[in-house]
């Protein structure tokens, strides 16, 4: 074996390391969850670590989690699609080079942080603005229920939208980017306006794309942990049910970030939480590898565009 | 449509006494790309119901020119038109005119096929039309039927019309994009090298459409391979470095050309 | 056609909504980075940058040992993460067209979205347990993670701008692959490695999440591998959930001092991958 093949081999056994850490990670996981999975596991809705009367339901958790990724998909995507249509196809040159730089700063900034600014001000925006107005006018509707607070699931899944929308903006820009011109000469050439280009020569071409870049923001969503523990109010228990937006819930990542620390090891209360984990794993793998095939398909049929 | 015909034909018309045989005329037309020109002081008439080919080297300007009479030009960034450009005595460059109103009078085919590949047959031949807001399904569907037959191309897919644009070979996809660019109605169709990605074969069928079409439509076709300019075309312009060398019949052109560099590049001396 | 002006007003309202959807993105950002310098640049002082926390519950003291933390954590990470991160990324330019290429390519894409709290589990359960403590290696390593998917992907994409020719060149001079790659690929595609390296060590500075169950959080300075240790994202949450004005005050000030360094080092790269590839 020359020298060279020795190097190809060590860089190729280094760059397996990542196959080796998601595999070794899903066994570990798997391995400490073992004695809470079950049925009960995910269907239950009591959370009791006392010792003696341990009960561990993870259901409400789990919806926390679809619901806040829901609201932050409703309010994220069409906002980040937005961006995306202006910046690949209506802004001038300078000005898209500066507002991607900007978009991306958004990405820049710690999930702490957004945290301390959703605790100490955006949640009043939300309680004053939006809570409020829809508390009184629709306050009859079962998901409007309850007084206005800020610290909530509402309040979670809209910094979750904002959160998303760098990763969606950007994958969604690449995305148009690679719609060959000739698309879109097509349809200028029926004599259609600049928006019927984008919707007939542009979108349809690349919704499967566009589709791809929704999941992956849905992958952030359902992951992103910080921003949300320190706005969503931290319910346990049956009463995390999000069965009002302006309640106080759990979503699974909130869970563990908040009693990690305090699970007493003789208890099998680290293990639900790692059980915790493992689902989240399952689902943020689903999630991620459906959405990188979306994406890659459509980045892959880029061609040459005419003259 | 009639808010802009309307619109369109109360601009003052600039006519002359033959100007009912030509179609397109420009006026000291130039065209850059950044700082580069790409078309020079261009005066060219183009005549109804005939088949006008532009040839010349690559890099010549042929494309600007056409992509100039229905103000696709303007479209890349940085690109720069002055000069005039008449379409029925009015010009299309004139502030009042709406560039999408023109190119709905001017349709156009591209060199390589460009069907919307997400759609099928009949939604990509219907396109433009649901654009104009047809919706009619029956008014639609004759249409669609009718374009497809000018495009020499219903026989062959009467009975696969959900099937995706993309499922079709080259030759069929050009002629597929031929007939999505008649169903708007247009006027003139301008033709961008349309053979220039296909076998000959296919390319002989498109040619032989094009000439089928010119009873109903101004074409002008842009095209490298001077045999079928040859065949096309009633009248010939050839193109050199921007600037409009010669322009006239199609058989003087290339029978008996005035100018040398038109004759030297016919002869194939360089190209 | 009668309803073209429908149509042109479809048009101004597709632009208006994008016009829209670009304010909504950035007035948040807007309000983020006003608060954080309103509210942080008060709490900045000599303490602030010199000391630990006091006693829970009375002012004064800093957020020395979390900026030490903070620092740590990106020091050893980065002597773990880099390494692997480019090591994995000339593997995948130059020999990754493969099967097994493309696998490893999905995996690092896959990693690169993964929920941080996941990684501090597994770094939790495989360093944490079996050493019995919370440990700043526990953080590095969760950190080396979320790291290595960043840098691979930039090394593979600068290497991979670096054109044949310059490989051909230097293999015709009979140096050997290897060496090329080493001496000569990667040393022509530096400025992208190092724009990597920057941009993803601003992501885990940022990192909350995993360093919960890894290195715990503390009110002293760093005092051995096998002792927690604080770090600044650590402190600004507990700080933010602390019932006192002046702790939240301190947790604003320790927001301005990371998102200095971590919107620095993001521009910095942008910076250096402008000047070196016209973007």
């Amino acid at each position: 074996m020359s020298v060279d093949d020795v190097f190809k081999y060590f860089v190729g056994l280094i760059s397996f390391l990542s196959v080796l850490t998601l595999f070794l990670m899903v066994l570990e996981l798997f391995r400490y969850s073992l004695p809470v999975l079950s049925l009960k596991f995910i269907f239950g809705i009591n959370w009791n670590p006392v010792a003696g009367s341990e009960e561990y339901g993870i259901l409400p958790y789990i919806l926390g989690t679809i619901v806040t990724s829901t609201i932050a998909m409703i309010v994220g995507v069409p906002i980040s699609l937005g961006i995306a249509i202006y910046l690949s196809e209506m802004a001038p040159n300078f000005i898209r080079k500066t507002l991607s730089f900007v978009i991306e700063l958004l990405a820049a900034v710690p999930s702490v942080i957004y945290g301390l600014w959703g605790l100490f001000i955006f949640r009043f925006w939300v309680k004053d603005f939006i809570e409020e107005p829809l508390s009184k006018y629709l306050g009859f509707l079962p998901i409007f229920e309850g007084e206005p607070f800020g610290l909530d699931i509402l309040t979670a899944g809209l910094i979750l939208a904002i959160m998303i929308i760098p990763t969606v903006s950007s994958v969604s820009r690449e995305v148009l980017m690679a719609v060959p011109n000739s698309q879109r000469e097509a349809v200028y050439s029926l004599g259609a306006t600049k928006w019927e280009v984008i919707k007939v020569g542009v979108l349809s071409y690349a919704k499967s794309g566009l589709v791809g870049a929704s999941i992956l923001g849905l992958g952030r969503a359902v992951g992103e942990t910080m921003a949300v523990t320190m706005v969503i109010g931290n319910a346990v228990g049956p009463s995390a049910l999000p069965t009002s937006l302006f309640k106080a819930g759990q979503t699974m990542a909130s869970l563990i970030a908040n009693e990690f620390n305090e699970a007493d090891p003789t208890t099998l209360h680290p293990n639900a939480l790692i059980g915790v984990g493992l689902i989240l794993f399952v689902l943020a793998l689903t999630i991620n590898l459906l959405a990188q095939v979306m994406v890659w398909r459509i980045l892959k049929i880029k061609e040459g565009t005419v003259e | 449509m009639g808010r802009e015909i309307i619109s369109l034909s109360s601009r003052v018309r600039k006519e002359d006494e033959t100007d009912h045989i030509y179609k397109i005329k420009t006026e000291n037309l130039n065209a850059w790309f950044g700082t580069k020109q790409a078309l020079k002081d261009i005066n060219i008439k183009i005549r109804k119901n005939a088949i006008t080919a532009i040839i010349g080297p690559s890099g010549c300007g042929k494309s600007t020119l056409i992509r100039c009479l229905n103000r696709m030009h303007e479209l890349v960034p940085s690109a720069k038109v002055s000069g005039k450009v008449y379409i029925d005595g009015i010009d299309i460059y004139s502030k009042n005119v709406d560039p999408v109103i023109v190119r709905r009078k001017v349709g156009m085919v591209f060199q390589k096929p460009n069907p919307f590949p997400t759609m099928s047959i009949y939604d990509n031949v219907a396109a433009g039309l649901k654009l104009n807001g047809i919706r009619d399904r029956k008014k639609l569907d004759e249409i669609v039927k009718k374009s497809l037959e000018q495009a020499w191309l219903w026989d062959e897919v009467k009975n696969d019309l959900d099937k995706p644009g993309s499922s079709l070979s080259g030759g069929q996809q050009q002629r597929l994009c031929i007939a999505r660019a008649l169903a708007v109605e247009p006027e003139v169709l301008l033709l961008d090298e349309p053979t220039s990605a296909l076998d000959p074969i296919a390319a002989s069928k498109i040619e032989q459409l094009i000439v089928s079409l010119k009873k109903d439509y101004t074409i002008v076709i842009v095209t490298h391979n001077m045999q079928q300019a040859a065949r096309v075309s009633d009248y010939t312009a050839f193109l050199y470095l921007g600037r409009l060398i010669e322009y006239d019949e199609t058989a003087k052109i290339f029978s008996n050309p005035k100018e040398e560099l038109t004759e030297n590049y016919i002869a194939g001396r360089f190209g | 056609m009668q309803r073209y002006w429908i149509r042109k007003l479809k048009d101004k309202m597709a632009y208006a909504f994008c016009l829209t959807c670009i304010v909504l993105a950035i007035v948040p950002l807007g309000s983020i980075l006003f608060e954080v310098t309103k509210n942080g640049l008060p709490a900045l002082n000599i303490d602030f940058f010199t000391k630990g926390p006091g006693a829970i519950g009375e002012p004064g003291g800093g957020i020395a040992n979390s900026i030490q933390g903070t620092l740590i954590l990106i020091g050893l990470t980065s002597l773990i993460g880099v390494p692997i991160g480019v090591l994995s990324g000339i593997y995948l330019a130059e020999f990754g067209n493969t099967q097994f290429g493309r696998i490893i390519r999905l995996t690092n894409n896959v990693l690169m979205q993964f929920p941080s709290i996941v990684i501090g589990i597994f770094a939790f359960l495989i360093v944490v347990l079996p050493i019995g403590s919370f440990s700043p290696l526990a953080g590095a390593i969760a950190l080396a993670i979320i790291m290595v998917p960043i840098i691979t992907r930039t090394t593979e994409e600068s290497l991979k701008l670096v054109p044949n020719s310059i490989r051909e060149a230097s293999m015709a001079l009979g140096i050997r692959r290897w060496r090329t790659i080493v001496s000569v690929v990667l040393v022509s595609a530096k400025g992208g490695v190092v724009t990597g390296i920057m941009l993803s060590i601003a992501r885990i500075a940022g990192e909350t999440a995993p360093l919960i169950m890894t290195i715990l959080g503390s009110q002293w300075f760093f005092y051995g591998f096998t002792n927690p240790m604080d770090a600044l994202t650590l402190r600004i949450w507990r700080l933010a959930l602390l019932p006192y004005e002046y702790a939240h005050q301190t947790g604003w000030g320790a927001a301005l001092v990371l998102i200095i360094l971590v919107l620095s080092l993001n521009v910095i790269a942008r910076f250096l991958t402008r000047s070196k590839y016209k973007v």
